[in-house]
């Protein structure tokens, strides 16, 4: 049995990593089906999939639910029993005003921050707050959910760890010493300390307008009171990162950019004590054989300079020979930086995805390649 | 004359936005556009706006920093952050105390939130100004990954409605005025012919026009397989034949790996013509189509090969 097949039977969350266009979500997809075909009830999160994978999980809109996908869609004839598939395609902003009703003191606490500006911009899906509102949902649906698996895709930025440190976005600008000292002069006793501040606000209000200012002000002592229960909910989140039953699986594709993005998530990833438990590798192009592509230059070299006695034949082998070369070399170059890439994520294992002839949007595609994660 | 009309095609606007989905070549692209001006006599400098960049690695450089560095001859190109671009602009504005504050306190990522798109101001206002500058004759911009090529393009009539006074609304009217007018800035689009990045660029491709207002150039069809000449055949059996007629023995197995590899080859061709064909009814837009480069590294001979296509696609425009 391989190691995914442990993973996706015996873990409880399991968060799928890796750049933009290496096929994360699908991959995520992939994985609960096989959770769900052991006999798991699980549920995949997903941010921003392809409209046709979107439409084969079910999913036409933005959800704060996750909605069960017709057993009849997905199931096999080797399915376990029991098994459940839901999926969930994330809200970012819903999610977040969710987060701020449950933690206000008041529902007027919760109306004030719901409409501030500067709130709606945080919760506008900007950078940091769409990893965020993964985290907390998946928190959410492990708490709450009723599901044995959650596979969670990531989204798809450059900075594609931002969910490691994501719980702690709020809460770190709620620390923010300026900030701090912005909501002070509402106690008396404060107010002189408060000059350089003014000082400092005045400058800022310089640059972009004291409206902008006001509004992060009115955000900051609309949220006075609440910072508690944001941090103690992103301590929790990041014990549930933390935690043994959640595993950490690095998508990625054999191209140079996504493997050297694929390597330092991996270091990333090991920096916060979490290891990569499984690495996937989508889009290997098959290896056509061992035959060196320099010796099959050669060859139809050697062709071309030596036709016989039918250079039309001796063309087409020769172009054939050309052909073999230039795939295999593609697949010797791809083993070499994928062997780089092993190496650097320790013990866990390995599994490479071939190169499909047509894109993945129904659950025969999503089948297939379940086939490649999970050989037997 | 093949420079010529590259020459050409480069000066049509000054600042060239190279956009489209993670993965599809965006900076490969950008490298070989920046290769092709070069060839033609232009100076080019290109700007990397987003984290670790590709691109030095394929002209044998070492990563980029906030200065501009030259990559080869008639090519320079330098990564624009936001916290430097705004650090220098107070500075230039008389307001260096501030600037410096701003930044180690962490008051810019509060302010940044506050007015989305600032960031996105910071660097397109610091192209403007490289762009005002003068001081290379084509700019290339390795814009973010797609969803974010959106929100960077639109960021500055965004930023419009929120900010009613000071110097960064000055830059973002500034940024407007540039991205609006084709004369001084075109995005050029990249794809690559499958199913989901050609209807993502679909979906991009409106969104540029409609919403942010920005010119489109041609729209650049990345990693065609060429079809295989006609008369080569893909099977074990047409290879015996063909070996035969000559006198040489393939072995089998080397057969096999030889029709399977020309199969594969042929298979890819065919769905990329579809999707070649389907972006054609769908995007009143002009193609250009650069080869598949058969490694995973581009590396500076390949980008020779690549502006040598690019300039075969301009020269066909």
């Amino acid at each position: 049995m391989s190691d995914l097949t442990h993973l996706v039977r015996d873990r409880g969350v399991v968060i799928c990593c890796g750049s933009g266009g290496v096929g994360k979500t699908t991959t995520a997809a992939v994985l609960a089906l096989q959770g769900a075909r052991l006999g798991r009830n699980a549920c995949v999160v997903t941010i921003d999939p392809a409209k046709r994978l979107a439409n084969a999980l079910g999913l036409d809109r933005l959800s704060d639910t996750p909605s069960e996908i017709d057993p009849s869609r997905w199931r096999t004839a080797h399915s376990a029993p029991g098994g459940r598939l839901s999926a969930l395609m994330l809200d970012t902003k819903s999610t977040f005003d969710n987060l701020v009703v449950r933690n206000a003191e008041s529902p007027e606490q919760a109306r004030r921050i719901l409409e501030n500006t500067f709130y709606r911009n945080v919760s506008g899906a900007l950078g940091g707050t769409q990893e965020y509102m993964a985290m907390e949902k998946l928190h959410e649906l492990h708490d709450a959910g009723g599901f044995d698996l959650i596979v969670v895709d990531t989204p798809p930025t450059r900075h594609a760890l931002d969910f490691l440190d994501a719980p702690r976005r709020l809460t770190r600008l709620l620390d923010n010493r300026i900030f701090r000292l912005l909501m002070m002069p509402t106690r008396a006793y404060l107010r002189v300390a408060s000059l350089a501040v003014q000082t400092f606000l005045r400058t800022v209000s310089r640059v972009v307008g004291s409206e902008v200012v006001e509004d992060v002000i009115a955000f900051f002592r609309a949220f006075e009171g609440m910072e508690e229960g944001f941090r103690a909910r992103a301590t929790a989140v990041e014990e549930l990162l933390a935690d043994p039953d959640t595993a950490f699986v690095l998508v990625t594709s054999p191209r140079r950019d996504a493997v050297e993005e694929a390597t330092y998530f991996a270091n990333r990833l090991t920096d916060h004590h979490q290891r990569v438990e499984a690495l996937i590798v989508n889009r290997v192009h098959p290896p056509f054989g061992d035959e060196s592509p320099d010796g099959l230059r050669a060859r139809a070299r050697e062709l071309t300079v030596h036709p016989g006695a039918d250079p039309g034949a001796a063309h087409r082998l020769a172009v054939l020979y050309e052909n073999l070369a230039d795939f295999r070399e593609i697949a010797v170059r791809e083993r070499r930086h994928l062997e780089g890439l092993r190496d650097r994520i320790g013990p866990g294992s390995v599994t490479f995805v071939p190169y499909l002839a047509h894109d993945v949007y129904d659950f025969d595609a999503l089948s297939e390649v379940g086939r490649a994660l999970f050989p037997n | 004359m093949r420079e010529m009309e590259v020459a050409q095609f480069c000066s049509t606007s000054h600042v060239v936005i190279v956009a489209g989905k993670g993965g599809v070549g965006k900076t490969t692209v950008t490298a070989t556009l920046a290769v092709a001006a070069a060839r033609a006599g232009l100076r080019v400098l290109v700007v990397e706006v987003e984290g670790k960049s590709g691109l030095p690695a394929m002209f044998g450089a070492p990563p980029l920093a906030y200065d501009e560095a030259e990559l080869e001859p008639g090519v320079r190109a330098r990564f624009l952050t936001p916290d430097a671009a705004l650090v220098e602009y107070l500075e230039s504005h008389g307001m260096r105390r501030i600037s410096r504050r701003l930044v180690a306190t962490g008051a810019l990522d509060v302010v940044a939130t506050a007015v989305p798109g600032m960031k996105d101001i910071l660097v397109l206002g610091k192209v403007k100004s490289l762009s005002e500058a003068r001081d290379a004759d084509l700019i290339v911009v390795d814009a973010p990954a797609a969803g974010h090529a959106i929100t960077f393009l639109l960021s500055a009539r965004g930023l419009l409605d929120a900010v009613r006074v000071g110097p960064i609304r000055k830059q973002a009217a500034d940024v407007v005025a540039l991205l609006s007018d084709p004369r001084r800035c075109q995005v050029m689009l990249v794809t690559v012919p499958e199913e989901t990045p050609v209807s993502e660029a679909i979906d991009t491709a409106f969104a540029v026009e409609d919403r942010a207002g920005v010119a489109l150039g041609p729209i650049v069809v990345n990693g065609c397989y060429q079809p295989l000449p006609a008369g080569v055949v893909a099977s074990p059996e047409a290879i015996a034949r063909d070996a035969d007629a000559i006198g040489r023995f393939v072995p089998p197995r080397e057969a096999a790996d030889l029709a399977a590899a020309a199969a594969f080859r042929a298979e890819r061709h065919a769905i990329q013509t579809e999707q070649v064909e389907r972006l054609a009814r769908r995007l009143p837009l002009p193609q250009i189509h650069l080869p598949y480069v058969f490694t995973p590294d581009i590396g500076r001979a390949d980008l020779d090969v690549l502006a040598d296509a690019l300039e075969r696609g301009i020269e066909a425009l």
